[in-house]
C-alpha cells in the first residue's frame, strides 16, 4: 500500500510543479536557516575537554577589599597571593597556576625578525591535567618549577614558523632577554572554547609559548597585565603585591568526595583570610566550578549567535505555518477525488495515510534541500571574520538532527491537513461532481 | 462593501483563516523586532568618534623595555615625521576603535568606592595631539604647555583634563563641569574643558550611553606614553603614507616589533570594529525579505485555492449582477480582514518577543511607532499577494454558474 501511496504522492506533486517547488523551497529555507544557526550554537556550546570536564575545577575567591556594593560575584581570576597560597597547599590531585602575557620572542639561530607572542605561564601539572598532546619531547617537571628552570614548550604553529616543523627539542629560544631551552613541542591543539584562560577570547587560538610560572615571572617581569584592580597599583607592571587579580588556578579532583573536601578547603581559606582582614567577603564568594558550569556562568555562545538562533526558530515557525496552509489547500483541492475514493470503500485511515505520505515526500525533499542550504550556510559562516569561523562544520549529530527535523516538520505540517482531508464527507463531494 | 457575508464565509474556513492569520502575526512580530534590531545596529555603526577619521591613522610598535621608551619615541617620531606627505605625528595612548589602553572607575569623592561616576577611558596624549585629532572644544580651555604631566601609572597622579560632553552630562548633570574634580583611587583630576564628541576605544562594549565616556589627559611623553603614534596626512595621501610608515619601522627602530593588526587608518579600524554589526544587519535584512516572501507565498496559495473552490459561487454572483469590481473587492476585503486579525495578534507577539529579547540582551523597549509601520507593510503585502488570485476570480465568467463543473 505504501508503494502505491508513494506513487500517488509523486503523481500529485508532479501535477502542480510550481506549487510543489514553492512548498519544498519554503521548508528548505526554514530548515536551512534554523539548522545553520543551531549547528553554530551546538558547536559553540560544546565540551572543550570531553571525558575530563567533570573532574577539572576552577576555584574562585574574592580578594576585593573593601568590596563595592555592586560586587555580587567574585572575579574570574585571583590575586597572586591567594592563587599561590592555594597552589602551594597541594590539596588537589593536580593543580596548575595559569596566567598569560605578551612577550618578545626570537630564535637567534634562524635569523628571523622578532615576534610578539602570547606566553602562558603555568606549572608542570598543566600538561597532564588538560591532556595536552605532544609531538616532540614533553612538559617540564615539578622540579623545573621549583628551580625556576629556563625551559619552554612551544606550539605546533610556532614550531612550524621558526623551525619548519622539525624536532626542535633542545634548541634555544630567546624569550625577551633570556635564553630558554625548548623541552617540548605540542601537536596542533585547540580546545574550543579556550576554557582554561578566562581572559582570552572564547574561540581564540592557544598561546604559542608555555613556560614555568616562576621562571616566567622573572623573565617577563613588568609585562604582566591585571585582569582588573580595586586599588590603583603603585607600579602597574609589578603585580605580585598589588590589589589586582591576574592569576587563575585550576585543580583536578578525581572524585566527588575530593571535590567536596576541596571546596571546604577553599572556603576555610577564604574565611581565614577574612578573619585576618585581608578579604572583605569570605565564604559567600567562594566558587569551585567544574569546566562546563564555569563556562555556562561565563557565557560561551556570543549574543549575536543566540540572537540568530532565535530569529531562525521564529522563521522556521513561519515556514511551518506556511507549509500547513499550502498542504491544506492542496489536499482539500482534491476533495472530489477523495470523496470518490471514500465512496468506493477507502477508509478514513487510508486517506489519512495517503496524505501523510505525500506530506512526508515534501518533507524529505525539503530536508534534502534544507541540508544543502545548511551546508551553504555553514560555508558562509566560515567565510565570516569571526573567531569561531573554523568551527562551522556539520557533525554527525547535527546531520541527523537536520534530517529528522525536516521530516518531523513536514509530517507535523501534514498532520492537520491530512486529518481534515480524511474527514471529507463523500456524499457532498459526489453531489458536487 | 458588506463585511458580514465575508465573515460568514470565513467561518466556514476557520482552519485556513487561522493559519494565514498566525503566519501574518508571526511575520509582524519578527518584522517589527528585526527592523528595530537593524535600526539599533545602524545607530551603533554611526557612532561619532569626534576625530578627523579620514585624515588619521595609528601605528603601534612594542617589544621594547621601559628604559628604551624615550629613545624609541625620539627615533620613531623623527623617522615618521620625515616621511613625505606626513602632516603630523604625535604620541597617544589609544584611538577610537583601536585597542583599549586604560579604562578605570572614577568617583566624585576621594574615596573611590563612594559616589562613583562610572568606568571611563583615559586617553593620554602629548602636546599637539589635541589639534591633530581635530577634537572640538565646546567649553573651557585648551591644554597649555604646563598642563602636561609625566605618567608612570595609567594616568598622571594629578592632572587637568578635558572630558567629552557625554561624560560631563552624566557626571554633573545640569552643572558646568569646568573646575569639577574627580578621583580614581589616589589619582586626582580636575576638568578644564569639554569636547563635543570623543569615542572611547571600544564604544559598543559599553553601551550607547557610555560610548563616549572619555577623558583626554594631557601627558608628557615617556613612561606609559610610548609606542603608539597618531599619524595625520591628507585623506588622499593617507593610505600611501601609512604604508611607507609601516615599512619604515624596520629601518627606524630595528629592535621593535610592528603591531601589524593595530597599525591602520582609523577608517579601517572602524570598519573592522563594526564588522559583526554589518554582518548582522545584512542577515536581518535577508531574514526580513525571505520571511515576507514566504508569507506572501502562503497567502497566494490559499487565496488561489479559495478562488478555485468558489468558482461556481462567483459565477452565480456574477450572473446575479455583481460586477468584476465587486468580486475583486470581495477577495481584497477578505484578505484585509484576515491580515488585520493577524496584525492585532502580531502586535502582542511583537511586544512579547521584544520583552524576551530585552531580558537576554541589552536592548531598549520597542518604540510604538514600529507597530503601525509593520502593520502597513503587512497590509500592503497581503493586498499585493491576493491581487493575482483576486483578478483571476474577477475574470470568472457568469456562464460558469450554469455549468456543473
Amino acid at each position: 500500500m505504501f508503494a502505491y501511496y508513494l506513487d500517488l504522492a509523486l503523481r500529485s506533486l508532479k501535477r502542480n510543479k510550481v506549487l510543489t517547488a514553492l512548498m519544498v523551497l519554503a521548508i528548505a529555507v526554514g530548515i536551512g536557516a534554523s539548522m545553520t544557526t543551531l549547528t553554530v550554537v551546538h558547536l559553540l556550546s560544546g565540551d572543550p575537554i570531553p571525558g575530563k570536564s567533570g573532574v577539572l575545577f576552577f576555584p574562585q575567591v574574592d580578594p576585593e577589599n573593601p568590596a563595592r556594593a555592586d560586587h555580587t560575584e567574585p572575579y574570574p581570576a585571583m590575586d597572586y597571593r591567594s592563587a599561590t597560597d592555594l597552589w602551594n597547599a597541594h590539596r588537589a590531585d593536580r593543580q596548575a597556576l595559569v596566567t598569560s602575557s605578551p612577550v618578545k620572542v626570537r630564535a637567534p639561530e634562524t635569523g628571523r625578525p622578532p615576534l610578539i607572542l602570547s606566553m602562558l605561564s603555568t606549572t608542570a601539572d598543566f600538561f597532564p591535567m588538560f591532556e595536552v598532546p605532544f609531538q616532540y619531547g614533553s612538559g617540564w617537571s615539578a622540579q623545573d618549577d621549583a628551580s625556576h628552570a629556563r625551559v619552554a614548550v612551544i606550539s605546533a604553529d610556532l614550531n612550524a614558523k621558526l623551525f619548519g616543523g622539525a624536532n626542535s627539542v633542545g634548541r634555544s629560544l630567546r624569550v625577551r632577554d633570556t635564553d630558554v631551552r625548548i623541552v617540548g613541542v605540542l601537536k596542533p591543539w585547540r580546545p574550543t572554547p579556550l576554557f582554561y584562560d578566562p581572559w582570552s577570547q572564547n574561540f581564540s587560538k592557544t598561546e604559542d609559548v608555555f613556560a614555568p610560572f616562576a621562571s616566567s615571572m622573572e623573565i617577563n617581569e613588568g609585562n604582566f597585565q591585571a585582569y582588573t584592580c580595586w586599588h590603583v597599583p603603585d607600579d602597574t607592571h609589578h603585580l605580585q603585591n598589588s590589589d589586582c587579580v591576574w592569576v587563575w588556578l585550576w585543580v583536578e579532583l578525581d572524585s566527588p568526595a575530593k571535590a567536596n573536601s576541596y571546596a571546604r578547603f577553599v572556603t576555610d581559606y577564604a574565611e581565614q583570610q577574612k578573619a585576618m582582614g585581608r578579604f572583605a567577603i569570605g565564604k559567600e564568594h567562594v566558587r569551585v566550578r567544574d569546566v562546563m558550569t564555569m563556562l555556562t556562568a561565563r557565557g560561551m555562545v556570543p549574543d549575536d549567535v543566540r540572537l540568530q538562533a532565535w530569529l531562525a526558530s521564529a522563521f522556521l515557525a513561519i515556514c511551518l505555518f506556511n507549509a500547513v496552509g499550502l498542504l491544506l489547500a492542496k489536499f482539500l483541492r482534491r476533495s472530489g477525488e477523495i470523496g470518490v475514493r471514500r465512496a468506493l470503500g477507502a477508509s478514513r485511515r487510508a486517506i489519512f495515510s495517503q496524505c501523510l505520505v505525500e506530506a512526508g515526500v515534501i518533507g524529505l525533499l525539503g530536508g534534502f534541500f534544507g541540508w544543502l542550504l545548511t551546508l551553504t550556510g555553514l560555508w558562509l559562516v566560515r567565510q565570516q571574520p569571526v573567531d569561531y569561523a573554523h568551527l562551522a562544520h556539520v557533525d554527525t549529530v547535527m546531520f541527523l538532527t537536520t534530517f529528522v527535523t525536516a521530516v518531523a516538520t513536514s509530517l507535523l505540517a501534514g498532520l492537520i491537513p491530512a486529518l481534515r482531508a480524511s474527514r471529507v464527507v463523500p456524499a457532498w463531494q459526489l453531489k458536487a461532481l | 462593501m458588506q463585511i458580514r457575508p465575508i465573515l460568514a464565509a470565513l467561518r466556514r474556513h476557520r482552519l485556513a483563516t487561522l493559519l494565514i492569520a498566525m503566519e501574518v502575526a508571526l511575520a509582524c512580530a519578527v518584522l517589527c523586532n528585526a527592523c528595530f534590531l537593524v535600526a539599533q545596529r545602524w545607530k551603533l555603526i554611526q557612532t561619532q568618534s569626534g576625530v578627523d577619521e579620514n585624515s588619521l591613522a595609528v601605528l603601534t610598535v612594542n617589544g621594547f623595555e621601559p628604559t628604551q621608551a624615550a629613545d624609541v619615541n625620539a627615533r620613531m617620531l623623527a623617522g615618521l615625521r620625515a616621511i613625505p606627505g606626513m602632516q603630523a605625528v604625535t604620541l597617544i595612548s589609544q584611538v577610537p576603535f583601536g585597542p583599549q589602553a586604560g579604562a578605570a572607575g572614577i568617583s566624585r569623592d576621594a574615596d573611590s568606592f563612594k559616589n562613583t561616576i562610572g568606568i571611563v577611558d583615559f586617553v593620554l596624549a602629548e602636546p599637539g595631539t589635541f589639534q591633530v585629532l581635530g577634537l572640538k572644544l565646546v567649553e573651557g580651555r585648551m591644554p597649555q604647555a604646563d598642563d602636561y604631566r609625566p605618567a608612570t601609572n595609567f594616568a598622571p597622579m594629578d592632572a587637568q583634563v578635558l572630558v567629552s560632553r557625554a561624560l560631563a552630562e552624566h557626571a554633573w548633570p545640569g552643572e558646568s563641569p569646568i573646575g569639577k574634580e574627580f578621583w580614581c583611587d589616589k589619582l586626582h583630576f580636575r576638568v578644564m574643558g569639554v569636547v563635543d564628541h570623543f569615542a572611547r576605544a571600544h564604544p559598543r562594549e559599553w553601551g550607547a550611553q557610555a560610548a563616549e565616556w572619555t577623558v583626554f589627559t594631557p601627558t608628557l611623553p615617556g613612561g606609559s606614553l610610548a609606542g603608539t603614534y597618531l599619524l595625520r596626512a591628507s585623506p588622499a595621501d593617507l593610505p600611501r603614507v601609512l604604508r611607507t610608515a609601516r615599512d619604515a619601522v624596520a629601518k627606524i627602530a630595528p629592535d621593535v616589533v610592528l603591531d601589524q593588526e593595530n597599525s591602520q587608518t582609523i577608517t579601517d579600524l572602524r570598519t573592522d570594529y563594526f564588522k559583526s554589526d554589518r554582518i548582522m544587519i545584512d542577515l536581518l535584512i535577508g531574514v526580513i525579505v525571505t520571511m515576507l516572501g514566504v508569507t506572501a507565498l502562503g497567502i497566494v496559495g490559499l487565496a488561489s485555492f479559495w478562488v478555485q473552490q468558489r468558482r461556481r459561487q462567483i459565477g452565480v454572483r456574477r450572473a446575479l449582477g455583481a460586477t468584476r469590481g465587486d468580486i475583486l473587492r470581495y477577495f481584497q476585503t477578505e484578505n484585509f480582514l484576515i491580515v488585520t486579525g493577524g496584525i492585532l495578534l502580531g502586535m502582542l507577539l511583537a511586544f512579547a518577543l521584544n520583552l524576551a529579547l530585552m531580558t537576554h540582551y541589552e536592548l531598549p523597549r520597542l518604540p510604538l511607532y514600529y507597530l503601525p509601520i509593520g502593520a502597513l507593510v503587512l497590509w500592503g503585502l497581503g493586498q499585493l499577494a491576493v491581487l493575482g488570485p483576486a483578478l483571476r476570480a474577477a475574470a470568472v465568467p457568469p456562464v460558469v454558474a450554469t455549468r456543473s463543473v
